[in-house]
């Protein structure tokens, strides 16, 4: 029968102060400089000794873990400083309950916080490779050569990529600019690390930021200096010394004055893990006038149809945007049993430009509380969001937004706008918006719709001839487009994709 | 093209057909007309495919295909066509993308390869014009922002865009003004063709005096009680139905 298209919408006007005391976490910008005074300068107390090779730390969590993982990685001692007062901060800090989320609470005593670098298991050919990865991987288009480098089959040296590669990394190099793991950065250029590490999600910002930052592994790193335009889009797809992403990722991006870069993370393909938890932070830093454009297609194991199994992805992402800079989120979330996410901006400098775009797809017994946070410190400061969530299943879909004005930021804008797709009769859809505006010239729209995806809809396609994997890939697709079509383009080719593999056979 | 013989259909448990009988030749025009709760909408609804119907009797035979063996998509590949009474809306999805997609599921259907841009184009140009559909209505989302009369007028580019071999028209008049209703009609009897039939569902007679039809049918209780020439029609409207009772023999 047809199913009536029920919409909600509100709009806030806020101009006078207003106050919504939610949940969220205070932000980032009090004590950046403190670290700094606590690191000594005692660099490589270890040196360069040789990796050592596959070991791996007994479970469980303490200063000697920590300890370990940053002698086997013979870090300096001030990145050892600073993750045993992480360690301490953690220790004292309580896992958050406010999202709505229901899963159960990680032991952190029984997970190992350490092994080595383990090479993958190569395959002979895609042969080997478990027939249902390589049929979705067939249906992202995904060519055979990538196929193989994505499942570990052993390839050719001369293949493309490889060269690809290389050409691309000379490439960076003349322009100065530096893409590397974190573990290499801190190495090569550690006075960068040091300035900036912690500087956007400082060590207590959060129960998991603390975590990752007394026990990340590995990382990317990325320096644009002043005034380069990044030539390309700079994915951690084609970084060079990639050995697994790691369960505490640590990712750090510095656009220096004037510069810009578009910068990609995951991979549309999707990812088993056997580790449940990840805990990444991001931190981005734009510089005066510098733009980071930031994409993220994320496709983590969700676990079987009983929602057993999947990856919990708990991650802490923020940028800081110095005068007239912009950093702008684009999130394409479908994996993953419970995912906890608010990549966030912190308009610092004057005229600066936050935008947040975000597609969170749940199925099955999914979980996601996603959104995001945009801070407003500068004057003129201005925000976008634009957030579309899709549920099935018997998923729940939540988003949580905080728009903060603070006092000085005069005559700042924020725009935001929350669609709600659902696809069966079980699934749910929440929004938590949260509007704190401590300036009167402030303006502050907010917008949300909930819908319920068509029978007649895709009736109406059936009748045209259309299958109805195709005709939910359209509803679905052009429901998101405004998020998509933010993504570069092979990405957005990709994630359209993704999208419709997502949700197959999943109206009800 | 189409013989429907005895069918009987449900919703839920409510019995709505109840042994419908109809056959329309290649080429012909055949209007149904009859009160509301005869059937007429569940009759368009079981022949394009929709779910929420259920046959419990009968069998319908389209062009010497069993036509109740096939899926709704798989009906319109076959050149089954309904112009919806009420036609839903795609947000996001450019009409001319989602033609398209449909376009081309029939052509893979027939063994033909997409079809190529250029020609695509040509066909949309040719065939917005016999309905008039600018520009702008061409490349919108589907039926997004449209009005009542662009809505039906989009039901019929799509009719030209697909060419069927049957067309249902599900009460395309309801809801449109004098000027709508000429395009629209416009547009049907230039599609009107030997080897193209149309099965016109509507209340009033008005439709009829523009979508000429060869037969008109009277459909009471979900039974075809009547059928007649088309001045039938114009019978109908003077009299109302209460005058037909009894089902014919």
């Amino acid at each position: 029968m047809p199913t009536e298209h029920a919409a909600a919408e509100r709009v806030f006007h806020s101009n006078k102060p207003r106050e919504n005391h939610g949940e969220h976490n205070t932000m980032a910008y009090d004590g950046e400089d403190k670290i700094l005074e606590e690191v000594t300068g005692k660099a490589y107390e270890f040196g360069f000794t040789t990796d050592i090779d596959s070991d791996k730390a007994p479970a469980g969590l303490n200063e000697d873990i920590i300890r370990l993982i940053s002698a086997k990685k013979n870090e300096p001692e001030w990145l050892l400083e600073w993750r045993l007062k992480a360690f301490e901060t953690w220790q004292a800090m309580v896992e958050p309950e406010w999202p709505h989320l229901q899963y159960t609470k990680p032991d952190f005593q029984a997970i190992s916080y350490y092994a080595a670098p383990k090479q993958k298991k190569e395959l002979a050919s895609l042969d080997e490779v478990d027939p249902e990865l390589r049929k979705t991987m067939a249906k992202l288009g995904i060519s055979l050569e990538e196929q193989k480098r994505l499942s570990g089959v052993a390839v050719d040296f001369v293949m493309d990529s490889v060269s690809v590669a290389t050409s691309f990394k000379d490439k960076l190099a003349e322009l100065g600019i530096i893409f590397c793991s974190m573990s290499e950065a801190v190495k090569e250029h550690p006075e960068l690390v040091k300035k900036y590490l912690g500087s956007v999600v400082p060590v207590r910002d959060n129960f998991y930021a603390a975590l990752n930052s007394a026990v990340f592994t590995d990382g990317s790193f990325c320096y644009i200096p002043k005034g380069v335009k990044c030539p390309m889009e700079l994915s951690t797809y084609f970084r060079i010394n990639e050995s697994g992403t790691g369960q505490f990722e640590r990712t750090l991006v510095i656009a220096d004055e004037s510069s810009y870069v578009s910068y990609l993370e995951g991979c549309t393909a999707p990812q088993r893990d056997e580790n449940q938890l990840h805990a990444a932070v991001v931190e981005l830093i734009a510089l005066d006038d510098a733009e980071i454009k930031y994409s993220t297609v994320q496709n983590w194991y969700p676990g079987d149809e009983e929602g057993k199994g999947g990856v919990f992805n708990f991650v802490t992402k923020r940028g800081m945007c110095h005068t007239r800079a912009k950093i702008s989120w684009t999130q394409v979330e479908t994996g993953s049993a419970v995912t906890w996410k608010y990549p966030s901006c912190v308009l610092k400098g004057d005229d600066s430009v936050g935008e947040f775009y975000s597609v969170a797809v749940t199925n099955n017994h999914q979980q996601a509380d996603t959104g995001t946070k945009m801070i407003h410190l500068g004057k003129r400061t201005r925000s976008t969001i634009i957030s579309k969530g899709i549920s099935a299943g018997k998923s729940q879909n939540s988003y949580r937004g905080l728009v903060q004005i603070m006092p000085n930021a005069d005559h700042a804008r924020n725009f935001s706008q929350c669609d709600s797709l659902l696809m069966t009769d079980r699934c749910g859809a929440h929004t938590f918006p949260y509007i704190e505006t401590k300036n009167p010239t402030a303006q502050v729209e907010h917008e949300a719709t909930t819908s319920k995806i068509g029978e007649d809809q895709i009736f109406y396609c059936l009748q045209r001839g259309i299958d109805e994997e195709q005709a939910i890939s359209l509803i679905v697709n052009g429901y998101a487009k405004e998020v998509l079509n933010k993504l570069p383009m092979e990405f957005a080719v990709e994630a359209q994709k993704l999208l419709a593999i997502s949700l197959e056979g999943s109206v009800g | 093209m189409l013989t429907i013989n005895n069918l009987h259909a449900r919703v839920e448990d409510t019995p709505i057909l109840k042994g419908l009988n109809l056959q329309i030749g290649p080429g012909e025009v055949h209007a149904i007309m009859g009160p509301n709760g005869s059937g007429k909408s569940t009759l368009a609804s079981v022949l394009a495919g929709r779910e929420d119907y259920e046959v419990t009797a009968g069998s319908v035979d389209f062009d010497g295909i069993d036509l109740l063996d096939l899926g709704a998509s798989e009906r319109a590949r076959e050149g089954l066509f309904l112009a919806f009474q009420y036609p839903v809306e795609i947000p996001g999805v450019s009409n001319l993308n989602f033609m398209k997609a449909a376009v081309n599921a029939k052509r893979e259907h027939q063994g033909l390869e997409p079809i190529a841009a250029k020609d695509f184009l040509a066909m949309v140009k040719e065939k917005a014009a016999l309905v008039e559909l600018d520009g702008r209505l061409r490349d919108r989302s589907v039926n997004e922002g449209f009005s009542g009369g662009e809505k039906k007028r989009n039901e019929i580019f799509q009719m030209a865009m697909l060419e069927p071999k049957l067309a249902i028209l599900d009460e395309t008049d309801s809801g449109l003004d004098i000027d709508a209703l000429r395009i629209v009609s416009e547009g049907v009897n230039a599609m009107r063709d030997a080897g193209r039939s149309f099965l016109v569902i509507t209340h009033y007679q008005r439709l009829l005096d523009h979508i000429v039809p060869d037969f008109v049918h009277v459909l009471s209780e979900g039974q075809i009680v009547k059928s007649g020439p088309k001045e039938l029609a114009l019978e109908l409207e003077a009299k109302g139905y209460d005058w037909i009772k009894e089902p014919v023999a």
